[in-house]
């Protein structure tokens, strides 16, 4: 099992190595003047092909967010009881698919009232 | 293998220690949450190392997903946070229940008789943690309904609760 786990953490290096290598790397090439450093006011700006930003960085979203945050964790905490059963759904045979299907029935209930409410409607 | 569990143990814990010194330290309470989850992240790598692999995976989900999202669009609807509490009119208070917190954890710590079991433990556990949660004869079927039950009443209670306004 931890071998398993050990090429996850393989995976992790890489990637937190790929994300170091693409940051460094502008100032890195530089320093070592590979790369010219010919600055003005349209290059250094924050967007240089965009709009200039209005106002701060910092807005209060909007309250219908925490419906999609709520939706998610549902999701989520269901994805924690799919994954033991998923893994040894093979041994729990028809019994454990209707046992899921069951559950998963229940919570549907709640999605569809989600739904009709029109708590997932963009407006 | 055993030196590299040890290491593996030894970078996850400075991780884990320095991104929680960075939550508490942090003055932009969103870069807080940020480094809350990577604490989450590598309590969940110490997990796999002691060869619980469903803890792992299940606080991936449950903390690095649910709560760390939960957290962050807390701060995200919330105006004006990004400078964390503004005063310290609590500081004396929040010392002396952190002072306190620390004792309690450290007396639990120090008097309970940590005994290791003689026999190997399950592994992986997830297959064998699936046969106790969904077996027919010896499972708990029907409290695993009913968590379905309890979720559901909680989706519909949140709606209930916010849509009134």
């Amino acid at each position: 099992m931890l071998e398993n786990f050990g090429y996850l953490g393989v995976f992790l290096i890489a990637a937190l190595l790929f994300a170091l290598t693409m940051i460094m790397l502008p100032p890195l090439l530089r320093r070592f003047g590979i790369v010219p450093k010919k600055p003005n006011p349209v290059k250094s700006s924050t967007y240089e092909c965009g709009m200039d930003t209005v106002g701060k960085s910092w807005v209060q979203f909007n309250f219908r967010y925490y419906f999609y945050a709520l939706i998610f964790v549902i999701f989520d905490i269901q994805v924690v009881f799919l994954y033991p059963w998923a893994v040894s759904l093979g041994q729990l045979g028809l019994f454990g698919l209707v046992e899921m299907a069951v559950f998963f029935l229940i919570l549907i209930v709640g999605f569809v009232y989600a739904w009709k409410k029109g708590v997932l409607e963009w407006k | 293998m055993e030196t590299g569990i040890a290491i593996s143990f030894w970078i996850l814990a400075a991780v884990m220690v320095a991104s929680a010194l960075a939550v508490v330290w942090l003055r932009d309470i969103f870069r807080a949450a940020l480094f809350l989850v990577l604490c989450f992240f590598s309590v969940a790598g110490v997990f796999v190392i002691l060869g619980a692999d469903f803890l792992a995976a299940a606080q991936v989900l449950i903390y690095v997903g649910a709560i760390a999202v939960l957290i962050i669009f807390a701060i995200m609807l919330t105006r004006e946070t990004q400078r964390g509490s503004p005063s310290g009119r609590f500081r004396f208070i929040a010392f002396l229940v952190g002072l306190l917190f620390l004792v309690t954890v450290t007396l639990v710590v120090v008097s309970t008789d940590w005994h290791a079991i003689t026999e190997i433990p399950a592994e992986p556990t997830t297959s064998s943690l699936a046969q106790a949660l969904f077996s027919g004869e010896s499972g708990f079927v029907l409290p695993f309904e009913i968590a379905a039950v309890l979720l559901l009443a909680a989706i519909i209670g949140a709606i209930v609760l916010v849509r009134e306004r």
